[in-house]
């Protein structure tokens, strides 16, 4: 009796399961599909075959015409993706200097009027970001920061007001005891040396995490960088020159193109995500539960 | 809670006698150096020896002198007109007049810095009166070294927060409160500076939002505001029931590669959204994949109208958008999954309860209760989730029936893009933006005094 319950328990698990992986398999076509499609019509020929929407998935020859009218300077892709990559590095490594100035002071020190402002900053993140949108962009043309000054205009702006997307780093500071800095403080260390040389070394894991998201943010914006570079070809972001192709009808049979160079902006982008994705995980985690 | 505000607004206005008092008194019972610092900022100090603070009292001074001689004036006098002289033609030469966008803008910087020097004004009297406290107490001032070394000691907020405080005030503070007055404005596309002027006109702009005249935004602006908080809410709950499920289904026991699975599903975080999403418009396009297949194996005889059709366009973007949410939610509720402790199932099972019933009794009240805030944050993201809308429908279908370019996708923050981008309407934009402020103030509000990790924070454990 006891042993055949045990079978149609086991013979249920295994029913189970079977369902789960096939359920599992199905999701996992359902979110491929759309990477693997985009890989195949970037090799579509497009000398032999139309550049534009064609009714098959697979190209009837593969070749590498799109990845090398990318690379011929016909356009200024090659200079797009400079410019993306200098954003991106640049806003990268300042944005994570401010958000861990800013997390350490809010986490480990009180102040006067601390709690105001983190309730400022809390009502200031409710307004809609484009909102500011003329008015960054009249202050940008004052000081030649838009148009041909695109670049260095839009990481002045993504950077100025990083110090409010404190949040996670500043939950991450919160877990490290405070009993730890009180030693430090009694054995005279200042503030600035437990900050430098004790918190900073032990937050690599935040650090990670938040380099890693300013890193990504600017290789989608669109909405801000076409505002800013309006007209000015030559210091579009990836994004933006692209977004032309697919959306503008002047770009007939720029289809092709726009997948081989969204391949060849997803490659490094997807290799640096997937290589620190623990951090990503702890980090998006960590500030889902803390709010 | 009412009683506990009033009290705190008293307090407010007692703090402030008090600070007036103390003015006075300190004035009354003050040297002569402390005298003069009510007029030259800082002599005290530095008659004191405080040579580096009172040097900056001095300098703040200074600046604010040579600022507003030399520019806020200029500005400020003018911000209840906006500006009265228009450009003109004089022959072939451009004859500027008043910039209306330049006085708003730096009239509003001019208030401020002027609201800030009374401050440091204060803050400088405060000073000379603990300056002459500590002497009269016996006790020697702290050194000029020892006052710049506390900024890196007691003192290392403000070296901290000194350039980010600045960065948002520029960037973000002082746009916002300019955009919030140009929904007082009539700057359009007809008063675009600096060729013509705009001037305040009160709640014109808001009336027009609320009226169902033919100028009138009321009929856009509900359709707009409704589909806004209908996809929000679609888009938050499926998401994180779907991405639950996934989740669960990938940490269930006797399932193999787990980190497989979750490595497919992540690939959607990884590749810039611009390029998937776009991707995926061009997929269900009218000449694309989805309907040249399903043409193809004879199931349809005319494309499907994905995107032009009103009512399919939002399920077709809420589906899509379920490709984007699942792998963010699978991930963060994989971590919490395991952290709830394994004898509570063990119990239930012993108890004979089924695995929905121990979902719904023990898997769903956790969840829900750890990811509360979580939940707000996602509702209110999707509120303003620009990048899925634009990417995918850019707003579309248009119709005439909607004014100001709008389309039946467009939430409020895209049709506020537009009105600022293709209508320049900017007034309009600003109304929009408030509006949206307002919505996100009130759903943050009230779901956040639902939420059951606010309301009673003992009653999970």
């Amino acid at each position: 009796m006891k042993e055949e319950k045990y079978g149609s328990m086991s013979k249920k698990r295994a029913i189970g399961n079977a369902i789960s992986y096939i359920l599992l398999i199905l999701i996992s076509i359902i979110w491929l599909f759309p990477f693997f499609g985009l890989i195949m019509q970037s090799f579509r020929s497009y000398s032999s075959e139309y550049g534009g929407m064609v009714n098959y998935i697979i190209p009837k020859k593969f070749s590498l015409d799109n990845y090398r009218f990318l690379m011929s300077g016909e356009t200024n892709y090659l200079l797009w993706y400079r410019n993306t990559v200098i954003i991106a590095v640049i806003v990268a490594i300042l944005q994570t200097i401010i958000i861990l100035c800013v997390s350490y002071a809010l986490s480990r020190m009180r102040f006067k009027g601390r709690e105001l402002l983190m309730r400022f900053w809390l009502i200031l993140g409710m307004f809609p970001g484009f909102l500011t949108m003329i008015c960054l962009y009249f202050l940008l043309k004052q000081f030649g920061l838009t148009q041909a000054g695109a670049v260095p205009g839009l990481i002045l702006v993504y950077v100025a007001s990083s110090g409010m997307g404190y949040y996670v780093c500043k939950g991450y500071f919160d877990t490290i005891p405070k009993a730890l800095d009180e030693a430090a403080r009694i054995d005279g260390a200042t503030r600035a040396r437990i900050f430098f040389e004790m918190i900073i070394p032990m937050s690599k894991p935040i650090i990670i995490y938040t380099a890693l998201v300013a890193f990504m943010a600017p290789w989608c914006d669109y909405i801000f960088a076409s505002y800013v570079a309006f007209g000015n070809d030559k210091s579009y972001n990836v994004a933006v020159a692209m977004t032309r192709w697919v959306w503008t009808n002047d770009y007939q049979g720029y289809f092709t193109r726009f997948c081989a160079g969204g391949i060849l902006v997803a490659i490094p982008v997807t290799v640096l995500f997937m290589a620190l994705q623990k951090y990503y995980v702890e980090g998006v985690t960590g500030g889902a539960v803390k709010g | 809670m009412a009683a506990k505000r009033k009290q705190k607004s008293q307090n407010i206005f007692e703090a402030l006698g008090k600070d007036i008092a103390e003015i006075g008194t300190t004035f009354v019972q003050g040297d002569i150096k402390t005298k003069l610092s009510y007029i030259i900022f800082g002599i005290g100090p530095l008659l004191r020896g405080q040579i580096v603070k009172g040097l900056a009292y001095l300098a703040a001074e200074l600046l604010f002198i040579w600022y507003m001689a030399g520019f806020g004036w200029k500005y400020l006098s003018k911000i209840s007109t906006l500006g009265t002289v228009a450009t003109q033609k004089v022959g072939r030469k451009t004859v500027y007049g008043d910039n209306s966008f330049m006085i708003l803008l730096f009239g509003i910087l001019t208030i401020i810095i002027i609201a800030a020097i009374i401050l440091v004004w204060r803050m400088n009297i405060r000073e000379n009166l603990t300056e002459e406290q500590l002497l009269k107490a016996g006790k020697t001032l702290p050194t000029n070294k020892r006052f710049l070394s506390s900024f890196l000691d007691e003192n290392f907020d403000k070296t901290l927060l000194a350039l980010p405080i600045t960065g948002i005030f520029v960037f973000t503070v002082l746009p916002i409160i300019f955009m919030i007055c140009v929904a007082f404005t009539n700057y359009d596309a007809n008063h675009q500076s600096p060729t013509n002027l705009f001037t305040w006109v009160g709640l014109e702009n808001f009336r027009s939002l609320f009226s169902f005249g033919s100028n009138g935004f009321a009929g856009t602006f509900l359709t707009v505001l409704s589909w806004t908080l209908i996809w929000a809410f679609f888009a938050t709950f499926i998401d994180y029931f779907l991405g639950l499920a996934v989740a669960m289904l990938i940490n269930k026991k006797g399932i193999k590669f787990k980190k497989l699975w979750r490595t497919i599903l992540v690939l959607t975080i990884a590749v810039p959204q611009f390029v998937s999403l776009l991707y995926i418009m061009k997929m269900f396009a009218n000449d694309g994949l989805v309907n040249a297949y399903l043409m193809k194996w004879g199931w349809i005889t005319s494309p499907i109208p994905f995107w032009t059709d009103p009512t399919l366009a939002k399920i077709t973007i809420v589906v899509v958008n379920i490709w984007i949410g699942i792998p963010y939610m699978m991930l963060i509720a994989t971590g919490l999954l395991m952290n709830i402790p394994e004898d509570l199932y063990e119990s239930a099972r012993i108890d004979g309860a089924n695995p929905f019933q121990m979902f719904w009794s023990i898997t769903l009240p956790y969840m829900l209760f750890v990811t509360g805030p979580f939940l707000l944050t996602q509702f209110t993201g999707n509120l303003n989730n620009f990048n899925v809308i634009f990417l995918l429908t850019q707003g579309r279908p248009q119709s005439m029936k909607l004014t100001g370019n709008a389309g039946y996708t467009d939430l409020l923050v895209t049709w506020l893009y537009k009105m600022t981008v293709t209508d320049t309407n900017y007034k309009m934009a600003a109304v929009i933006g408030i509006m949206v402020f307002l919505v996100t103030a009130v759903v943050s509000l009230v779901v956040y005094n639902m939420l059951p990790s606010v309301r009673d924070e003992e009653g999970f454990q």
